[in-house]
C-alpha cells in the first residue's frame, strides 16, 4: 500500500516538474496557461491520491475520513482549476492579447 | 422530493466533516441539514424532475473514468512537449467550430472537460460557437470529437 502511494507522490511530482517547464518555457501567454493551468490538475490528482492512500495504511475509522476529506478537496479542484483557467484565458482574449503561432499555420 | 434529497446529501456531508458520532453531533448536524434543506434546497436542485436527474449522474459518473484517462493521456503529451529541445511538435492555434450540445448544462460539462485536458483551453462560448486554444496539431484534431458524442449521449441529447 504504502508503495502504490509512493509512486503516486513521485507520479505527480514528475507532473508538476513536467508543468513547470513548459510554463517557463512556452512562448507566450496562452500556452503557458496550458502549462500551469492544467498540469496542476493531473499533478495533485496524483499527490492527493498517494497522500489519501498512504494516510489509510495503518487501518483506523478516523483515516478514513482524512482520506475521504482529500478526495472532497480533489473534486474541488476538478471544478475550480479549469473555472480558473477559462477565466484568466478569456481576460487575456477580451483585452486582445495576440495568440503565438509558427508561420506556416492557418 | 428535493428536500429529501438536499437533506440526504448535507447531512451526509455534515457526518464527513465531523466525523464524530454521539447523539449530541448527530443531533446538532440533523436539525442544521433539515434547516439548510428547507431554506435553500431550491440552489442545489433548480428543476424538480428528480428521476431524470438520477439517470444522469449514473452516466456521469461512468464517464469520469474515461475523461481521467483523456487527461493522464493528454498530460504525458504536453510535458513531453516541454522537455523537448526545440519544442518542434509545439504549434499553438485558435479553434473555431460548432457544437450540436444544445442544453445549458453539456456546454458546461463539456467546456469544463475541454479545459481539463491538458492541450485544450475553452476560451469563449457564444451560442454554439465554441473558441478553443489549442496547444498542438495533435490536441487541435481531436476536437469536438468523441468527447462531445460521450456527454451528449449523457445528458441524452444525441
Amino acid at each position: 500500500m504504502n508503495a502504490l502511494a509512493g509512486t503516486f507522490v513521485v507520479l505527480g511530482f514528475l507532473f508538476f516538474i513536467g508543468t513547470t517547464l513548459g510554463l517557463l518555457r512556452f512562448p507566450d501567454f496562452y500556452s503557458r496557461m496550458h502549462a500551469s493551468g492544467k498540469g496542476d490538475t493531473i499533478g495533485a490528482i496524483f499527490m492527493l491520491l498517494g497522500l489519501a492512500l498512504h494516510n489509510l495504511s495503518p487501518f483506523s475509522w478516523s483515516g478514513v475520513f482524512v482520506s475521504l476529506k482529500i478526495v472532497l478537496i480533489l473534486i474541488f479542484l476538478f471544478l475550480a482549476n479549469p473555472t480558473a483557467t477559462h477565466a484568466i484565458i478569456d481576460a487575456g482574449y477580451e483585452t486582445g492579447v495576440k495568440p503565438w503561432t509558427r508561420e506556416d499555420t492557418p | 422530493m428535493r428536500y429529501v434529497f438536499t437533506f440526504i446529501l448535507m447531512y451526509g456531508f455534515w457526518v464527513l466533516l465531523s466525523g464524530k458520532f454521539d447523539t449530541f453531533h448527530l443531533a446538532l448536524g440533523f436539525l442544521s441539514s433539515l434547516l439548510v434543506s428547507f431554506i435553500s434546497s431550491d440552489l442545489l436542485f433548480a428543476d424538480t424532475r428528480v428521476g431524470g436527474r438520477m439517470r444522469e449522474l449514473i452516466r456521469f459518473i461512468a464517464f469520469i473514468p474515461w475523461i481521467l484517462k483523456e487527461i493522464f493521456l493528454a498530460a504525458t503529451h504536453v510535458a513531453l512537449i516541454a522537455l523537448e529541445p526545440n519544442m518542434a511538435t509545439l504549434e499553438p492555434r485558435l479553434v473555431r467550430f460548432r457544437t450540436r450540445l444544445k442544453r445549458e448544462i453539456s456546454k458546461v460539462v463539456f467546456a469544463n472537460a475541454i479545459t481539463l485536458t491538458p492541450g485544450t483551453i475553452t476560451i469563449r462560448i457564444s451560442g454554439d460557437e465554441f473558441i478553443v486554444h489549442a496547444l498542438t496539431r495533435k490536441t487541435a484534431g481531436s476536437l469536438p470529437g468523441e468527447m462531445e458524442e460521450r456527454i451528449g449521449r449523457i445528458f441524452g441529447e444525441f
